[in-house]
């Protein structure tokens, strides 16, 4: 099997989180398919500023074909079509103009995909919202699958996107939240799809010791590891670990790691420690008592997922439909809606660790169950099994004619957004599985479709691998 | 923090969010900040009573919900002199104009077309009165409408306020208590100093000056009353030594009258202190040259010297009643600093040991010191006078 990866950019030094799941993704199933990155040379996602050079490299033993950018984002023209399409009625072409104001507009590389994209069995686009994948899951038709990374922001509501949603291959969700999302706006619950995620490479043996002497910690802290935002809810954190030590009664620290677009609040229980390796991250998150994920808008936090792999709860930001889920369908976190809730939750956490004890057990549990990376690999391998043996069911929707383009029909994107239904998908359906209360031995991954199921009614134990390939993971831990 | 009530294996992270909730609920009633509260507290009624502040678009709302009042169309008729005869066909009308004088042989049609007439005319004004009422009472609907409108908000903001100005009497509340509580500790270390010498002169005590009776041999319970920094610094009251049972104390009724007992002291002189009950043995000496050494440096009076071989009576080893209470507060002593009168003996020795004695015989002053805050450090009861003289 030859799989293409078409992301928007890609390399090492590249940290997004789309773009980590696609690397992640990649060297992951290039132990089971040939696999080959289709990229731009950009690494700013911004600018989109050609930056690396065009042509064929090679990255951690994956081939990876870079194209250039035919034009860098202009954020005066972006900002002005993204308020006409997100908050005004407006036409198809309005779209693609914003579209292609976004960018990465990469001709060459969608040309590449038109020709060839034979040579590939499946093309996997990552994040729909990108000229890229709009145009090269165009391109390639019935070999495409999406993998939508889609938060509910406005982008969603265009009217682009949802004959995307309706003609792709295969469609591997993050979330249940996304996958129900997804399906509202789209009405595409006949593509085949999988809540997948990705999983991560966390070390079985994280020093927090080594950690806290190299920055100088001491005492119990909770943890923030991501970029230092308004947009990720950093402002709105230092607020409330504000009022968390004004009101006193506590003694943690709030240790922030990563590149900070803010003003850090001035205090000597709040560090800042810059960007961080992988190590030293590890080893934080291992030493302290939470994690805090405080941002509105995420299809899947791998840094929540990683904390749960080393059994630290997490506090994350109810406004998030998807972290709260998670939370709630792990048992492995608390949430906050408010200033008070956030205090108390950090309290409890802190004071009662019984409390932070089972949560973390319960996320580690969580995250070898559902996020691990042989679950991971076999639910991605068993759906390029599964649409390689189908023919499929609906071809991609052309796009309407010169006329209709130009019809100002399309409703203003905020207002579908704001029609779509909220809230965390406590049952994660076909994937996910609510965690009981009373202690029963852990849930096991369910099978998307047609799982046979015991005359208990209950599903079978996954068993890996149908045809030889990884071992088994069901019971391995 | 209280614990929380889930207790198993697998926690629901659902429940634990709702006790949350439910500890915030009770907490703070509503979930404000103490800024919020603040902020709200800092706005200024006047701004909301200007009745251009208090608009706002809620009443240009309920108007755009509500369209403006038209009039209905209401049925009528127009009945002129001529009405009864008309037609829209000419002849028909001729005729009819023709045949009119014999129609009036016959009845006279003038009443009924005035009446006609008049009630058509009364139509119409009632008509336009009920027109212009029904859009006064629209217009008055809104006013109405805003009034209520402002008047919620008012309301809403008084009860902000007055949940605010609770608080800040609480605050103030204990903040005033505590200065009180401040006061009184503080008083107790002021060792009252006359400004003049007494024109009589002190009566002779046999007692020695109140240094020297700090170290040990204090007759009077109240002297060991010492400032002891704030509550907050003190020992915890499970780590101190047990109060002695009740009943091994003299009952209250043997217990000589605090004012009869100061009275008499000041009054005649005391007896010589072998002729009173044998005292219980002093702690070893060198314990007492510590004690010694962290005291200032003062001159004992003569009186003082006479009377400290007697209180170190040699050979009487068992503990009477009240020995164990008088080592403990000893300790306390030593633990917790000198007394009142330790602390300010630098002022005392500079006004002569005569002066200390007189002041420490002035009963106004000892009894501040006795308040102290109301609450003894063993818990002992400061309005029980009796209590130093039994365990003496």
């Amino acid at each position: 099997m030859k799989l293409a990866f078409v992301v928007q950019r890609y390399g090492l030094a590249v940290n997004g989180g789309a773009e980590l799941h696609a690397r992640y993704i990649a060297e992951r199933l290039s132990r089971h398919a040939t696999v080959e990155v289709l990229t731009t040379c950009a690494t700013d996602y911004v600018t989109w500023r050609n930056e690396l050079p065009a042509g064929v490299a090679h990255v951690n033993g994956i081939t990876v074909r870079r194209f250039p950018v035919k034009h860098e984002r202009d954020p005066l023209q972006f900002g002005r079509l993204s308020d006409r399409v997100f908050n005004a009625t407006h036409s198809i072409a309005d779209e693609l103009e914003w579209l292609d104001a976004e960018g990465p507009t990469s001709p060459g590389l969608i040309s590449h995909l038109e020709k060839h994209a034979a040579d590939y069995d499946f093309c996997i686009f990552f994040s729909y919202r990108y000229w890229h994948a709009y145009h090269g899951i165009r391109a390639v038709k019935a070999r495409a699958v999406l993998v939508p990374t889609a938060e509910r922001d406005s982008t969603i509501g265009l009217s682009l996107f949802a004959p995307i949603f309706r003609g792709v291959r295969a469609l591997m969700y993050n979330s249940p939240e996304e996958r129900t999302m997804i399906q509202a706006l789209a009405e595409n619950q006949q593509v085949p799809s999988v809540v997948v995620g990705v999983g991560s490479d966390v070390p079985s043996n994280p020093v927090p010791a080594r950690f806290r002497q190299k920055h100088n910690i001491r005492g119990p802290y909770a943890v923030y590891v991501g970029r230092i935002d308004e947009n990720k809810g950093c402002k709105e954190l230092f607020q409330f670990f504000g009022t968390y030590l004004k009101e006193g009664g506590g003694r943690l620290t709030l240790v922030l790691m990563g590149n900070s677009l803010l003003d850090i609040p001035s205090h000597p229980r709040i560090r800042h420690l810059g960007f961080v390796d992988d190590a030293d991250k590890f080893d934080a998150i291992a030493g302290s008592e939470l994690l805090i994920m405080p941002s509105y808008f995420e299809s899947l936090s791998m840094v929540a997922l990683e904390a749960w792999a080393l059994a630290r709860p997490v506090l994350a930001n109810a406004k998030c439909d998807v972290l709260k889920g998670q939370c709630i369908r792990s048992n492995a976190g608390l949430y906050y809606e408010s200033e008070g809730e956030f205090v108390e939750a950090l309290r409890a956490l802190e004071h009662n660790r019984w409390i932070a004890g089972a949560l973390g057990r319960n996320g580690r549990q969580f995250y070898r169950d559902h996020y691990d990376w042989p679950v991971v690999e076999r639910k991605y391998l068993d759906m390029l099994d599964r649409i390689a043996k189908e023919t499929p069911a609906n071809g991609l929707e052309p796009l309407p004619g010169w006329m209709e383009r130009r019809k100002n029909a399309c409703p203003p994107a905020a207002d579908v957004v704001a029609a779509l239904p909220e809230g965390p998908s406590v049952h994660g359906g076909d994937t996910y599985q609510s965690r009981p209360t009373a202690p029963v031995s852990p849930p096991l991954p369910r099978r998307q479709t047609d799982e046979p199921r015991s005359p208990q009614g209950r599903p079978r134990r996954f068993q890996g691998p149908r045809r030889g390939g990884p071992p088994r993971h069901g019971g391995r831990r | 923090m209280p614990d929380f009530n889930v207790r198993a294996d697998s926690v629901n992270v659902e429940q634990i969010m709702e006790q949350i909730r439910g500890r915030i609920r009770e907490k703070r009633g509503v979930d404000y900040t103490e800024q919020q509260i603040q902020d709200m507290a800092a706005v200024k009624l006047e701004k909301f009573l200007d009745p251009r502040g208090v608009r706002s678009d809620l009443l240009a709302q309920f108007r755009r919900s509500r369209p403006p009042y038209a009039p209905p169309e209401l049925p009528n008729f127009a009945f002129e002199e001529q009405t009864l005869f008309e037609s829209h066909r000419g002849p028909l009308r001729l005729v009819r104009k023709l045949l009119n004088p014999l129609l009036k042989l016959f009845f006279n049609p003038n009443p009924l077309i005035q009446a006609l007439n008049i009630q058509s005319r009364l139509n119409t004004m009632h008509a336009e009165r009920e027109a212009r009422n029904e859009a006064a009472r629209h217009t008055f609907d809104s006013l109405h409408y805003e009034v209520l409108h402002n008047l919620v908000v008012e309301t809403t903001r008084m009860g902000i306020e007055v949940k605010n100005l609770t608080m800040k009497v609480e605050s103030l509340t204990s903040r005033l208590e505590f200065n009180e509580r401040r006061a009184r500790a503080l008083e107790s270390v002021v060792v009252y100093k006359p400004t003049e010498e007494p024109s009589t002169p002190p009566v002779p005590d046999a007692r020695p000056p109140r240094e020297v009776r700090d170290r040990g041999d204090r007759r009077d319970g109240r002297d060991q009353r010492e400032f002891r920094g704030p509550r907050e610094n003190r020992e915890p009251r499970e780590n101190r030594e047990p109060r002695e049972p009740r009943e091994q104390r003299e009952p209250r009724e043997h217990r000589e009258p605090r004012d009869n007992r100061e009275s008499k002291e000041s009054r005649e002189p005391r007896e010589p202190r072998e002729s009173r009950e044998p005292r219980e043995p002093r702690e070893p000496r060198e314990v007492r040259e510590n004690v010694d050494a962290r005291l200032p440096e003062t001159t004992p009076p003569p009186a003082a010297e006479g009377s400290a071989p007697a209180t170190a009576t040699p050979g009487v080893t068992s503990e009477g009643p009240g020995q164990r209470s008088r080592r403990r507060r000893r300790r306390r002593g030593r633990r917790g600093g000198g007394s009142a009168a330790t602390i300010m003996g630098e002022q005392s020795s500079a006004a002569g040991p005569q002066d200390a004695a007189t002041s420490a015989m002035n009963g106004d002053v000892e009894d501040a010191g006795a308040g102290d805050d109301g609450d003894g450090p063993d818990g002992s009861d400061s309005s029980d006078p009796g209590r130093s003289d039994e365990e003496q």
